[in-house]
C-alpha cells in the first residue's frame, strides 16, 4: 500500500487536529471531540497491531480445535463448541488462546486499561 | 423530539420559585448515554435554589435497557431517603406542563462522582480506605426499604439475569469467544436463591457521590433499580471496568472485598458469602459486555447517532479481558 503517507498516519494526524480543537468547544463536544480522537487512535493501533493479533488468534483457535481455517471460520466453529459444553474452563489450551486473544485486542481497543489482576502500580 | 431544555428550565424557575422567579444558571454536564444531566439555579420567592434536572434524551426500549420510568426513580429516591439512605433529595417530578418530557429535579450537593478522582485525587487519600465498608453500610438501608406498591419493578435473580443477557447478546448476531464461555460457566455456578430486596442496580464507583472528608453523600442514578439477589449490587461496584486503573482494590477501584462485606453485616445486613459477590461481580462483567454490544447495535441501526456508541462497543474487550483471569481463578 501506499507508503506517504501510510493509512495510520491519516488517522494520527485527524486524531491531533482533533486534540488541537477541542479546547474551543463547549463541553458536550469537548467530551465527543475527546471519542473522536480516541476512535482515530483505536484505528491507527488496528492498522499497525491488528494484522499480527489475528494471525495469533488463528492460531491460537486451529491449535484448541485441531484443524486449520479463517478466523472467521474458526471463531465461529468455536463459539459453538463452547455454546454446547464441548469445551469448557477445562479444556487443554482454550484459556490461554482465550487470554492471547483478550490481551491483543484490549492492547487495540483501550491500551491503558488494566485487566484484573494486574498488580498495584 | 428536539426539547428546548433552557426555555423549559424558565419556565420551571417560574413554577417552583414562585412568580417573578428568575433563572441565574443552566448549565449541561458532559456525560451520559441517555440521560441528561443539567446543573441549574434560580432566585425565587423563597431564596435562591440550586438545583439538578435529571431527564431521558435519548429514546429506550424498556424490555433491553431494563430502566425504569423516572417517575419511579423519584418514589424510591423517596422511599429509601425516608428509609435512612444516603440519596439526593427530590424537589419535583416535572409533568406534562414542564415540557421537559420524563425528567424529574433533585436539590444539588456538593462532591465528586468522578470515578477516577475518588480512585486517584490525593484530595480522597485520608477517605479513601473508609469508603469500601460506608458502601456496604449505604446498601443496607437500601435493600431494607420496602418499595412503594404500584412501581413496575422487575423481579430477577442469577438465572433470569443469564437468560436475558444471553438472549440480548443472541440477538446482536456478535460471536465471541469468551462471553460465550462465561455464559456456560456462570449457568454451572448460579448460586443458591435468597429472598429478594429491592436493589438499587447500578451500584458502581461514577453513581455514587463521594465527600473528601464525609466519604458516601448520595447514590445517584436509579434507572436500573429492581428486586434480586443483594448480592448483586455489592457484585456490580467490583466490577472492574468500575476500578478505573485500579484492579488491584477489588470494591470500586478503592478498598477491599473484607471491608465491603463488613460494613455490610455491620449495619445489619445478612451475611453475603464472597463467592456470591464474585459470581455477582462476573456476571457484570459480562452483563456490561453485553450492554457495549446493545450500544453499538443503535448506532448501526440508526437509533443514536452519537460517536460514543460505536467507541463503546469496542469496550467489549475490556471485559473479555477480565473475563478470561475470573475464568481462570474460579468464584
Amino acid at each position: 500500500m501506499i507508503t506517504h503517507p501510510r493509512t495510520e498516519e491519516l488517522a494520527e494526524s485527524v486524531r491531533l487536529w482533533i486534540d488541537e480543537i477541542r479546547p474551543t468547544l463547549d463541553p458536550r463536544n469537548a467530551f465527543l471531540a475527546r471519542v473522536a480522537a480516541n476512535a482515530m487512535a483505536t484505528i491507527a493501533r488496528e492498522l499497525i497491531d491488528g494484522p499480527a493479533a489475528e494471525a495469533a488468534a488463528v492460531a491460537g483457535m486451529a491449535g484448541v480445535l485441531g484443524h486449520d481455517g479463517t478466523y472467521a471460520e474458526l471463531n465461529a466453529e468455536l463459539c459453538a463448541r463452547i455454546r454446547s459444553g464441548d469445551l469448557t474452563v477445562e479444556s487443554p489450551g482454550l484459556l490461554a488462546a482465550l487470554t492471547t486473544m483478550a490481551r491483543d485486542q484490549i492492547a487495540i481497543d483501550q491500551p491503558s486499561y488494566k485487566p484484573e489482576g494486574t498488580p498495584a502500580p | 423530539m428536539e426539547v428546548d431544555v433552557r426555555a423549559g428550565l424558565e419556565k420551571l424557575a417560574g413554577r417552583l420559585g414562585g412568580a417573578g422567579a428568575k433563572l441565574t444558571e443552566a448549565q449541561r454536564l458532559s456525560g451520559g448515554a441517555s440521560m441528561e444531566t443539567w446543573a441549574f439555579g434560580f432566585e425565587g420567592q423563597g431564596g435562591p435554589e440550586s438545583l439538578i434536572l435529571r431527564r431521558r434524551s435519548a429514546p429506550f426500549d424498556e424490555e433491553t435497557a431494563r430502566s425504569v420510568s423516572l417517575a419511579t426513580e423519584a418514589a424510591l429516591i423517596q422511599a429509601t431517603e425516608a428509609n435512612g439512605a444516603r440519596v439526593p433529595t427530590v424537589r419535583h417530578v416535572c409533568d406534562e406542563a414542564d415540557g421537559l418530557g420524563e425528567a424529574y429535579v433533585m436539590v444539588r450537593v456538593g462532591g465528586e462522582t468522578l470515578g477516577k478522582k475518588i480512585v486517584a485525587d490525593p484530595k480522597f487519600d485520608a477517605v479513601r480506605p473508609l469508603l469500601a465498608r460506608q458502601c456496604g453500610e449505604s446498601l443496607v438501608a437500601i435493600h431494607k426499604t420496602a418499595p412503594p406498591p404500584g412501581l413496575k419493578l422487575k423481579a430477577v435473580d442469577g438465572v433470569a439475569e443469564l437468560d436475558r443477557y444471553e438472549e440480548v447478546y443472541r440477538a446482536t448476531g456478535a460471536e465471541r469467544p469468551i462471553l460465550e464461555l462465561a455464559f456456560q460457566y456462570l449457568r454451572k455456578h448460579v448460586p443458591t436463591p435468597v429472598e429478594p430486596t429491592l436493589l438499587h442496580g447500578d451500584f458502581r464507583n461514577g453513581n455514587i457521590m463521594f465527600d473528601p472528608e464525609k466519604g458516601v453523600v448520595a447514590v445517584l442514578d436509579w434507572e436500573l433499580a429492581h428486586i434480586g439477589d443483594p448480592a448483586e449490587d455489592m457484585g456490580w461496584i467490583c466490577t472492574n471496568s468500575w476500578r478505573f486503573g485500579r484492579p488491584d482494590r477489588p470494591v470500586g477501584g478503592f478498598g477491599d472485598y473484607a471491608d465491603l462485606l463488613a460494613g455490610y453485616a455491620s449495619a445489619g445486613g445478612r451475611e453475603i458469602e464472597l463467592s456470591r459477590v464474585r459470581f455477582w461481580q462476573m456476571l457484570g462483567s459480562l452483563r456490561w459486555g453485553v450492554m457495549c454490544l446493545t450500544m453499538y447495535l443503535s448506532w448501526r441501526d440508526g437509533i443514536t447517532k452519537s460517536v460514543e456508541r460505536p467507541m463503546i462497543g469496542r469496550r467489549v474487550s475490556e471485559t473479555e479481558a477480565d473475563l478470561v483471569v475470573l475464568l481462570e481463578e474460579g468464584l
